[in-house]
């Protein structure tokens, strides 16, 4: 695989999904990995607003024209925005993954759970275990 | 073969827009040569092969006794005494077992597969890019299901106008030692004609807009002919073979369900193994589903009760515990 640098500012997931502070919110999409993995997108399965999610469980699914994965939360809360954009254009999530192909943003009811995540060094060393 | 190469959306637009070629050396090639080939041939299928002319394809079935699908063929007859069964890789051991079993002593016949390459040619450039290659007039102008002795790029091969992707194309056999020099002098004088090499994922979307069946999903040992739609392959007045007994009775009886194709009505992707729901019980179960990136809509194809088969009834599809809207339409999906 071709070795891809990922944003400093992001927290991220062994389900590779990434999670970015914003104010009192977190936003979630996932990596380029999985977006490498997963090949065109086709369908993206989210919760609605105000439905809550708990960190490491399925909150929903995203299917690419082969296959079907399951979108694991990375911390807790309540979703209060899902991408709406991707009802009609999932292949967003190819186009940016870390842009307009995020997921969804969660008030989180615990913010501390973003400090088990891995930054974005450990991620790519987590990568490295992955390939072969 | 990789799923995919550049991805597969984009190889898909590419074999419906321009051309693409796919590597598919795994699939199973039987010899069967003779004066008795045709003849031979012809026991062990159900379409009738006794009749096919020099140069001719076929597309048939293999059934078992009780009428069951071993898998589905393309014969060629190469020349008078040679026949080329060319089946799936999947079923490569069960095919050469199934004939070892079956052709009489003294037919002599070969499992090629390891020492053949098959490469497939397809989409509405493929003419172009043969042309490119500097093939002759009267192979540019090959039928349908015509095949030819021919050289290309200085490679000896065997030129057959089948594919499995519902456009023009071509797929060309030849020696796997030759395989690597067709490939690259293909792309390279391909591309400036749009060739790309294409995957499995795209060979999969392609054949289910087109409606051609893939073993293992659509047709199965469980499966026969006449359910599978493929009722236009059984010849149950021209000669004997290997399970016409039960395809008559199973004819004659008529047959309980049947494959259709459907669209999604409601957001989802039905897939392979997904149930199939009418007035709130489980009926049948998908064969096949994917997004159809040429028709825009997400379809499959899955066996239903007969009652529930016509174009327009409306079924469910289960995904993930969630029963989904879709409909009966009339296949194939994407014809050219």
């Amino acid at each position: 695989m071709v070795m891809v640098t990922y944003p400093r500012d992001l927290h991220y997931t062994r389900e590779h999904e990434w999670a970015r502070l914003e104010g009192d919110l977190i936003r979630v999409g996932i990596t380029a990995y999985a977006v490498q993995q997963l090949g065109d997108v086709t369908l993206v399965d989210m919760p609605a607003p105000g439905e809550d999610v708990q960190a490491h469980e399925r909150f929903g699914d995203i299917e690419s024209v082969k296959t079907v994965s399951e979108l694991f939360a990375p911390v807790s809360g309540e979703v209060v925005e899902v991408n709406a954009a991707l009802e009609s254009s999932p292949e967003l999530v190819n186009e940016g993954p870390y842009e307009e192909g995020w997921l969804i943003k969660i008030r989180p009811s615990d913010r501390t759970e973003l400090e088990g995540l891995m930054d974005a060094a450990r991620y790519e060393e987590y990568l490295g275990t992955l390939d072969g | 073969m990789p799923v995919r190469y550049e991805g597969i959306k984009a190889e898909h637009e590419a074999v419906r827009t321009r051309a693409g070629l796919f590597d598919v050396s795994h699939m199973g090639e039987i010899l069967v040569e003779g004066p008795n080939a045709v003849p031979e041939v012809d026991r062990l299928v159900t379409n009738d092969v006794s009749n096919l002319p020099v140069g001719r394809a076929l597309y048939t079935v293999c059934c078992n006794d009780a009428g069951g699908i071993l898998d589905d063929l393309i014969v060629y007859r190469l020349e008078k005494e040679k026949v080329l069964v060319v089946c799936n890789a999947s079923n490569r051991d069960k095919i050469v077992t199934h004939f070892a079993s079956h052709l009489s002593l003294g037919t002599p016949w070969n499992d090629v597969s390891d020492s053949w390459a098959l490469l497939a040619l397809q989409g509405p450039s493929a003419v172009r890019v043969l042309e490119a290659l500097g093939a002759p007039e009267e192979l540019l102008k090959l039928p349908s299901f015509h095949v030819t002795r021919a050289s290309l790029a200085g490679v000896d091969l065997w030129v057959a106008r089948t594919g499995y992707t519902g456009e023009d194309g071509f797929e060309l056999f030849c020696a796997s030692e030759d395989a690597v020099t067709l490939w690259r002098a293909l792309l390279e004088k391909g591309e400036p004609c749009g060739l790309q090499p294409v995957g499995l994922g795209a060979r999969d979307t392609l054949r289910l807009e087109a409606r051609l069946m893939l073993y293992g999903n659509d047709i199965t040992e469980e499966t026969n002919p006449f359910e599978a739609g493929l009722g236009w392959v059984v010849k149950l007045d021209a000669g004997d073979f290997v399970g016409k007994d039960a395809l008559e009775a199973i004819k004659a009886a008529g047959v309980e369900r049947k494959l259709v194709g459907f669209e999604m009505v409601g957001r989802g992707i039905a897939r392979h193994g997904y149930l199939i729901v009418v007035d709130g019980q489980r009926v049948g179960e998908v064969t096949s589903g994917s997004p159809g990136p040429t028709v825009g809509r997400n379809i499959g194809l899955g066996y239903v009760p007969k009652s529930s088969s016509k174009i327009g009834t409306r079924l469910g599809i289960e995904i993930r515990g969630k029963v989904v809207d879709a409909v009966v339409v009339t296949t194939p999906f994407y014809k050219r």
